[in-house]
């Protein structure tokens, strides 16, 4: 699927990194053109006419555990990055190389190479061959890497082949068995929980490791005040550091979890409030990078069971877009900023020519409608599975049309 | 054993339905001041027959009860169908042993075959928690907690209420509730579901309950509902008019806690010396099982008149019994609740 003809999208808000013009977008052999308000359409192209609605990068998934393609384009999502954790992991080129064709043409793929085999912590992965074969960058997966041995040696190693290495901060040893943060209600419920300060532990180690390898760490969702402030201060200091959240931290405290509703039940487990205030004190002042959506379906094999037997997790890859486009009408940040979270920084980050509406760059494009009203509907999703925890909440923000490398996907609107 | 009538005078409790409008018994969380009071109020009818040669009724006659047990229980499972049977249910134990949880068979499937048997009340354990919670979605008969992972377990604390009412009704010192008894929960908090239950109920009440636990058995936020938390055990015992103790609950440990079953009696047990720094005449409680020597001295748990170890016991049956009447009204078609 390439693209034959070339296309001006036309009367849009463009979403630039400078910030939102008005104007128009052509986009010719799969990369971006030209835009600006001076854009015209020439003869030949297909136009295509926003009616003033956001044109912005498609979005760059970072850290999804399942390949759902109907749910990602209903999110506007035009690449995602998958975790390791499949069955089996991602630690061998072969598993790696068949993972980066197999989206194409109509959503790219990018595999985190298992930074360990198995993803056990012990042994490297054969690391330099998975890049070879694909591999945008190195995550350990679901939890931390215990040995602080094999995790420097990780960090460096990933350092030399230029690889960004995507850590899960939260402290094994602490969290153990635990399915919810150590707090009231966690207690109320009697569920087995961890202290929030596991995950600060896990940032603390990981940002002294990496400043020793002089390694580039991104911490996939980092959920605490403490862990923030770790990421701030190390930011500050001038390291290598960013780090992610997924729009379930930011919106919804453990309080969500009463009842034991087990669409809640993620990992790193839903924090307290505080926390909760913490994260968006963080997306305000440049602390946090990326939003993901961490999108992992989950059948009811694996929901509808008690809460602390359940597995973690949340289908998030539709919902993403609209709950980040809730913190610009909730003035949190503005437009511009927020597709650098959800597209830029991410493409960034794997090292991909897409993630800005920049000429030269890749045609991956979102036609946005920001205000389109929309309930969310577990029985309505697009997903492989209904497990959101934003069920029956009202939304705001919609895909009119995407295009991958200029070319539109479905038959949206 | 003196008879002590506590039924409620007429008129004290909403008529019909509305003085316990709950399908479901998962929790004392679930349920109003009133409504605890309620239940305790209905059993008392239950402690009389309990007490007679002739424990029969058949007011439950026709209806089958299923205890459903997934995690091992000797005591409740057997007040549970004690209980049944002395009101005239048919009850049937279904062991997660012998079932096919062991095959594979998820909860929800489990609920949903007991659920076809056409049951008219549904007991659950479970080892974990919220489990109750889950089946009581899935079913369209009254379902009652014998104790879902560490969550709650309703029936114990209903039945520790109802054993301390008579009590101390019996010392001249009963009201209608607990206001300005002092009681100390000592023991494994982090992972007891009846310590969960009782400071619910307890504080509904208007006890003043203090916990007592090493910083590893004391979970996280405690005092949010509404308890005094202490680690030394003397200062929590001091002046307390009740004591109660838990057992350590190994199987629900992953790591170490403590450090030794020893050390643990050293700081913790309930020994005759310890027991002295209550207030004179404490009533000891414990939901058992015992390990005596390690929670609780024998000459402390076997202490005549203050003791009331065993009458808990005998209280669960009445209290179940309650249970069972209450949520079983609507199906029998008892006037006021169909």
């Amino acid at each position: 699927m390439r693209q034959v003809q070339a296309l001006t999208i036309t009367h849009a808000q463009l979403v630039t990194p400078a910030g939102v013009v008005d104007g128009a977008l052509r986009c010719r052999d799969g990369v971006i053109d030209a835009l600006g308000a001076d854009v015209a359409p020439q003869d030949g192209d297909e136009v295509v006419n926003a009616k003033g609605k956001l044109l912005a990068p498609g979005l760059v998934d970072l850290g999804v555990f399942a390949v759902d393609k109907p749910a990602f384009h209903f999110g506007g999502i035009t690449r995602a990055a998958l975790m390791p954790d499949q069955s089996p992991p991602l630690d061998l080129p072969s598993r790696v190389g068949f993972i980066a064709k197999s989206g194409k043409p109509d959503l790219w793929v990018h595999p985190l190479a298992a930074a360990t085999r198995g993803l056990e912590g012990r042994e490297l992965a054969e690391l330099a061959l998975m890049q070879d074969a694909g591999a945008k960058a190195v995550a350990t997966g679901r939890h931390w890497i215990a040995d602080s041995g094999v995790m420097l040696r990780l960090l460096q190693y990933a350092a030399m082949l230029g690889l960004v290495v995507v850590t899960h901060a939260e402290d094994g040893g602490l969290v153990g068995e635990a399915a919810a943060t150590a707090g009231e209600i966690a207690t109320r419920l009697g569920l087995p929980a961890a202290p929030a300060v596991a995950e600060a532990l896990a940032i603390a180690r990981d940002i002294a490791l990496a400043e020793l390898a002089g390694a580039r760490l991104h911490i996939r969702q980092v959920t605490t005040a403490r862990g923030f402030d770790l990421v701030r201060t190390a930011k500050a200091r001038g390291l290598s550091v960013t780090c992610g959240i997924t729009p379930a931290h930011f919106m919804l405290s453990d309080l969500a979890t009463a009842d034991f509703r087990t669409f809640t039940r993620l990992s790193p487990p839903l924090r307290v409030e505080a926390d909760r205030q913490a994260a968006l004190a963080a997306i305000a002042d440049g602390t946090v990078d990326v939003i993901a959506s961490g999108h992992d379906p989950r059948g009811p094999e694996d929901k509808r069971l008690p809460f602390a037997d359940a597995a973690p997790g949340m289908a998030g890859a539709e919902t993403l877009l609209a709950m980040t486009l809730g913190l610009v009408r909730d003035g949190v940040m503005d437009t511009a900023r927020a597709f650098a979270l959800l597209a830029t920084n991410p493409a960034t980050l794997l090292g991909v020519p897409a993630g800005t509406l920049a000429k030269g760059l890749e045609a991956d494009l979102a036609l946005i409608d920001p205000d389109a009203p929309w309930i969310i509907d577990r029985r309505k999703m697009e997903a492989t599975a209904d497990n959101t925890p934003f069920d029956r909440q009202g939304a705001q923000g919609r895909v009119l049309g995407l295009w991958k490398g200029g070319v539109r996907l479905g038959a949206s609107a | 054993m003196a008879s002590t009538d506590l039924s409620a005078p007429p008129g004290r409790f909403p008529p019909g339905r509305l003085a316990f409008p709950h399908r479901d018994l998962t929790g004392i969380g679930k349920l109003a001041r009133h409504e605890i009071l309620y239940l305790l109020d209905q059993a008392e009818q239950w402690v009389a027959l309990n007490r007679q040669s002739a424990k029969h009724t058949d007011l439950l006659g026709g209806l089958t009860i299923i205890n459903a047990f997934f995690e091992n229980s000797t005591r409740t499972l057997l007040s549970f169908e004690i209980a049944g049977k002395r009101l005239g249910a048919d009850v049937v134990n279904m062991h997660a042993a012998t079932s096919s949880v062991k095959k594979g068979e998820t909860l929800i499937d489990t609920a949903i075959t007991l659920n076809a048997m056409r049951a008219d009340a549904i007991v659950i354990r479970h080892g974990s928690s919220g489990a109750t919670g889950l089946i009581a979605d899935k079913v369209d008969c009254p379902v009652l907690n014998a104790g879902d992972g560490q969550h709650e377990h309703p029936t114990q604390a209903l039945l520790d209420a109802l054993t301390l009412r008579h009590a101390l009704a019996e010392r001249g010192e009963g009201a209608e509730d607990f206001t300005g008894l002092t009681m100390t929960i000592c023991g494994d908090i982090l992972h007891s579901r009846v310590a969960r239950s009782n400071i619910l109920c307890l504080t509904a009440l208007g006890a003043r309950v203090r916990v007592c636990a090493p910083p590893a058995l004391t979970p996280q936020g405690v005092e949010a509902m509404g308890v005094e938390v202490h680690h030394r055990f003397d200062d929590a015992l001091d002046g307390a008019e009740v004591v109660m103790m838990l057992r350590l609950q190994s199987e629900r440990m992953t790591g170490q806690f403590i450090p030794s079953p020893r050390e643990y009696r050293h700081l913790y047990g309930l020994t005759s010396k310890r027991l002295a720094l209550a207030r004179p005449d404490a009533l000891v409680m414990h939901p058992g099982p015992m390990n005596r020597g390690v929670e609780i001295d024998s000459e402390v748990a076997d202490l005549a008149g203050r003791s009331l170890i065993t009458r808990q016991v005998e209280m669960g049956v009445a209290i179940r019994m309650a249970c069972l009447d209450v949520l079983t009204r609507e199906a029998r078609g008892v006037e006021g609740w169909a």
